[in-house]
């Protein structure tokens, strides 16, 4: 029985699949990584909640906490490593610096195909209309 | 304690070492995240293809399914055509459900001898059942990866993490593939340690693949959640390993240890891969107990080396018996 | 024999909890009177021109190996490894899981851990493992590896004759590892130092030169079957009396030629003349048995691929020779494996003969259509599908019937249902053993694979427990009193073990029942069934 064919048709199907994100981006045009964009008042404001490392990689986390701080405790102060007080607020603290949500936030969710559903209830304009 | 178990923890726990010392303190970064991941990646490709063509070229003398239903025989007897296929079709149901179902696995029974002198065969589908999660969490996690190495991520994926991420726990939210992953890999582990007939079957060949995988979710998901890395850096470089778009050493240093630990384990993992048990994913398509088909009367199988051999002719035979045939009243074909 | 344990205290002793804190490879190979067969006669094996031919003990120290038995060995697993893809693959693709460590009988008899499947395996693997792959070279023992040495030499012929070939554990594998094929393997390799067994060797040594088992010479076995023709004409009245090597009939009949001489076969032996003849009065069917063919059973394929092929080539050439339609086999169990998956790629094809078609029934073999043999139950269940037998099935009455399924007709072939719908025709109480226990689950008689001698009877009672167990349950829940089945080595072995574990029962091929229950054509009234025992409900028959 000669079955290498067979054999060797299985792996390549195999390779084809295995190598997917190679020969897929080969078709796609390339997305540059994104660029950080501040606004006007973020620049000015130049240090963040926290600093901008901690912020990369933990904001969610943050967000997470203050929404139950806020929600569940009704506490609404945060208070920062210098002492600095803030609104545990994503509408009225945060986007109110990052006010380019197009731009600052959801570049890099897209990138990183993340879909936080902050916006399931916070609108997609920066500050809050009442 | 035994050494088996031992030695596999020490080796993941020093490649731990390794990825750690060379990117935390020598700066390694290129080194772990580009060089080797494509490195493992060449060899994975080259070794399993190897390792299948290797095995391609043993030949197969006989066709013996292993039959485990009624074969195919008089029309009006029904006849098993996934246990006992009679065509190539039959074969390919019997190993798609092999490969998808693990078919065979899920027939495991439990012996037992009772007090009252009966053996008996339980039903017992843990090990199916873990098995089974095991293999298909992984894939998830794998699929799941594809966020990290494709851009734009096509609908199935983006799906596929909303189903996994639904129950919204925590920020980020809990993918529970992962979880579910290390819980069959401990379950795997515990049971291999556990059951006394087990432990002694296993090699550190079975301890190390389980500890190794351990660490690429244990270090998987302390990074999601625990010790964070920048998110947008590492998919710069993941996906810029596939695209041969690299970002910057500086860009490269910004993510941390724990990243380039994780990816460590994974060349490791694919290094290790075509050399090791973990070849029973390909080789389960050549078993030939599964995949060929049951009609070896109807359809003649041939062995490419079939030599011939020395036989006791019936002449010989007659020449040694044919007086006593004679008078035995036997026909005989030459009488003298 | 007398150093045979009573059963209770055999059981009592069976545990299956491996030894404490011991690596397998640490604990040393005991060779142990009653769990092994004697060593092959020399004359045997130069009969088979098998190699480094001599009188040996495997009891002794010194195995009288040829000096480079290592390096034979080797090189017969490099040549085995390129051959068969089944053994390299399953060499490669273990992970051991452990699915296979209960399933086997000898390791559920025996307790012992290198009677699980995955273990009798290891003890090949490590040794390819150390020859043969990287990670077993450089790191040997962790990797799983060892050198080959006389010891593990001798782990080998204790545990490969201990091994029945039952696929069974290839059942429940999930990548399908089947442990028959590698005892195939590691039995070839212990042939090329001439370390086989007798209870092998010498049938087949005789199948080859006599062609039968037992050596029956042409007279003889033309003999033994007069005398069953005499039996049956006591019973029936009727004379049955066969075709020897007759040129130019219809079909040509071979069974294993434990049929022939050993009780309970011969009474199946006695159905199948009985059989042949109601269609050769009622339909003209011309069947003929060989003499020289006379031999179903091939314990070539317990030597090796060669030798099954130099001992069933006769079956073709026989049916050439005498110019038959095609061939007609008997209740067997590893001669149908070897029939069904090996003969026609070994000696085939058999242009020679026809398309199997039943010529009463007008039925065509489409199942055997290239191999031209066709299994003596199917050829029966069709003809009692089409109504062409004449059958009193009350006259096995007197028997509650289990059937147990041969490990090769089942795992090697699906020979399931034809069996099953020949009892329920010819006997009216039938009864399944528990599921997990028959078909593609059922257990080994424990003699399986030539392992059937006097001297391992320890060895076969424990291997034949599981099955006896089942029919223990069947004996105390349905007063099962007759065990059926369709292989001649069950047919030899199991009265033993039936007798050993106290079930009860008896034994019986599916052959018997169909003689008991056959209408000869101008038969006078049974008063006895084929054993010469009084059938009981026939007196009271006329009465209703």
């Amino acid at each position: 029985m000669n079955d290498k064919g067979k054999i060797i048709a299985g792996i390549i199907i195999f390779f084809v699949v295995a190598t997917f994100p190679f020969w897929f981006n080969m078709f796609v045009e390339k997305t540059p990584a994104p660029e950080l964009v501040l606004t006007a008042k973020a620049q000015a404001a130049k240090v963040c909640v926290r600093d901008t490392a901690f912020m990369k990689a933990n904001h969610m986390q943050l967000l997470d906490e203050w929404r139950d701080t806020v929600v569940r405790k009704a506490e609404r102060i945060y208070v920062n490593a210098e002492g600095k007080e803030f609104n545990m607020s994503l509408s009225n603290t945060c986007l109110d610096c990052h006010s380019n949500k197009a731009e600052f936030c959801d570049r890099c969710h897209q990138y990183a195909s993340i879909e936080p559903y902050c916006w399931d209830c916070h609108i997609d304009n920066p500050k809050e209309t009442k | 304690m035994n050494v088996k178990y031992f030695y596999s923890f020490l080796a993941v726990l020093v490649l731990a070492l390794i990825a750690w010392v060379g990117c935390d303190l020598l700066g390694l970064q290129v080194l772990f995240g580009v060089i080797l991941p494509y490195i493992a990646v060449v060899v994975f490709l080259v070794g399993f293809f190897l390792r299948m063509m290797d095995w391609a070229r043993s030949t197969v003398p006989f066709q013996i399914p292993t039959t485990a239903g009624q074969a195919k025989s008089l029309p009006w007897i029904k006849f098993n055509a996934i246990d006992s296929p009679f065509t190539t079709g039959g074969v390919v149901a019997r190993m798609f459900f092999e490969v998808v179902t693990f078919r065979s696995l899920f027939r495991n029974t439990r012996m037992r001898v009772n007090p009252d002198g009966r053996i008996s065969y339980d039903i017992e589908l843990w090990l199916w059942l873990f098995a089974l999660a095991f293999h298909y969490t992984f894939f998830v996690v794998i699929l799941r990866h594809a966020r990290f190495f494709l851009e734009p991520l096509p609908l199935p994926f983006e799906i596929l993490e909303k189903i996994d991420t639904f129950v919204q726990i925590g920020q980020p939210v809990i993918s529970m593939s992962s979880f579910a992953l290390l819980g069959t890999v401990l379950f795997l582990f515990v049971r291999r340690v556990y059951l006394p007939n087990i432990r002694m079957i296993s090699l550190a060949s079975d301890f190390f693949p389980l500890f190794l995988i351990f660490g690429i979710v244990f270090t998987g998901i302390f990074m999601r959640y625990f010790a964070k890395i920048d998110v947008t850096a590492a998919k710069e470089l993941t996906y810029g390993l596939v695209s041969f778009n690299l970002p910057s050493l500086a860009k490269m240093q910004g993510i941390g240890s724990i990243f380039y630990i994780h990816v460590f384990f994974v060349s490791v993992l694919l290094v290790y891969f075509p050399w090791s048990k973990l070849m029973h994913m390909g080789g389960i398509f050549l078993s030939p107990t599964r995949n060929m088909a049951n009609n070896t009367r109807a359809v003649r199988h041939v062995n490419p080396w079939n030599y011939p051999v020395n036989v006791h002719t019936y002449e010989e035979y007659e020449d040694d018996f044919r007086e006593k045939m004679i008078e035995a009243g036997l026909p005989v074909d030459k009488k003298e | 024999m007398s150093d045979l344990p009573k059963s209770d205290e055999l059981f009592s002793h069976i545990d299956h909890r491996p030894p404490k804190g011991k690596d397998w490879m640490d604990i040393p190979v005991d060779i142990r009177p009653g769990m092994y067969c004697y060593s092959a006669n020399p004359k045997s094996m130069e009969t088979l021109s098998a190699p480094n031919v001599r009188k040996w003990n495997p009891l002794e120290e010194d195995w009288l190996l040829p000096d480079n038995w290592q390096e034979i060995l080797h090189n017969g697993l490099k040549e085995r490894l390129e051959k068969f893809r089944s053994f390299k693959v399953f060499m490669d693709i273990c992970v051991r899981c452990g699915a296979c460590a209960d399933k086997c009988h000898y390791f559920i008899g025996t307790g012992d851990p290198k009677n699980m499947p995955v273990l009798r395996a290891e003890l090949l693997r490590s040794v390819y493992r150390n020859d043969f792959t990287k990670a077993g070279k450089i790191l040997g023992r962790l990797a799983g590896a060892r050198p080959m040495t006389l010891e593990v030499l001798k782990e080998w012929w204790y545990y490969f004759f201990q091994c029945s070939e039952c696929r069974r554990c290839s059942v429940f594998c999930p990548y399908g590892i089947d442990t028959a094929e590698i005892t195939i393997m590691g039995r070839e390799l212990l042939n090329l130092l001439g370390l086989n067994i007798d209870w092998i060797a010498t049938p087949v040594s005789n199948c080859y030169q006599t062609g039968n088992h037992l050596g029956i010479q042409p007279h003889a076995f033309k003999d033994m079957l007069e005398f069953f023709v005499e039996d049956i004409e006591e019973i029936t009245g009727v004379n049955c009396t066969p075709n020897y090597n007759k040129k130019g009939a219809d079909i040509l009949f071979i069974t294993p030629s434990g049929d022939v001489f050993a009780d309970p076969g011969t009474y199946t032996c006695m159905g199948y003349l009985m059989l042949f003849q109601f269609l050769k009065d009622k339909y003209g069917l011309d069947v003929t048995w060989s003499t020289y063919a006379s031999e179903g059973g091939n314990f070539g394929f317990f030597t090796s691929h060669e030798t099954m092929k130099r001992l069933n080539a006769k079956m073709y050439a026989e049916a050439k020779r005498l110019g038959v339609k095609w061939i007609l086999g008997g209740e067997c169990g590893h001669m149908w494996r070897v029939i069904h998956q090996y003969m026609d790629t070994m000696n085939g094809p058999a242009d020679h003969l026809e398309v199997p078609v039943n010529p009463i029934t007008g039925t065509t073999f489409e199942n055997a259509a290239s191999t031209k043999m066709v299994h003596i139950t199917e050829f029966t269940a069709d003809l009692i599908k089409h109504g062409k037998l004449d059958l009193d099935p009350r006259r096995n009455d007197n028997l509650k019937i289990t059937f147990h399924d041969s490990c090769n007709p089942a795992r090697g072939m699906g020979l399931l249902e034809e069996p099953r719908y020949v009892i329920n025709n010819v006997a009216n109480h039938f009864y399944e053993m528990p599921a997990n226990t028959i078909r593609e689950n059922t257990f080994c008689c424990g003699s399986g694979s030539g392992l059937n001698a006097g001297e391992d009877m320890e060895l076969r009672m424990c291997g034949g427990l599981p099955r006896a167990n089942a029919v223990k349950y069947m004996a105390d829940k349905f007063d099962v009193n007759m065990l059926a089945c369709v292989c001649a080595i069950d047919r030899a072995a199991l009265p033993d073990l039936m007798n050993y574990w106290e079930t009860g029962a008896d034994v019986t091929g599916v052959h018997e029942l169909v003689g008991n229950a056959l209408i000869l054509p101008g038969e006078k009234k049974r008063e006895t069934d084929l054993r010469g025992e009084p059938l009981p409900g026939m007196e009271e028959e006329a009465d209703e």
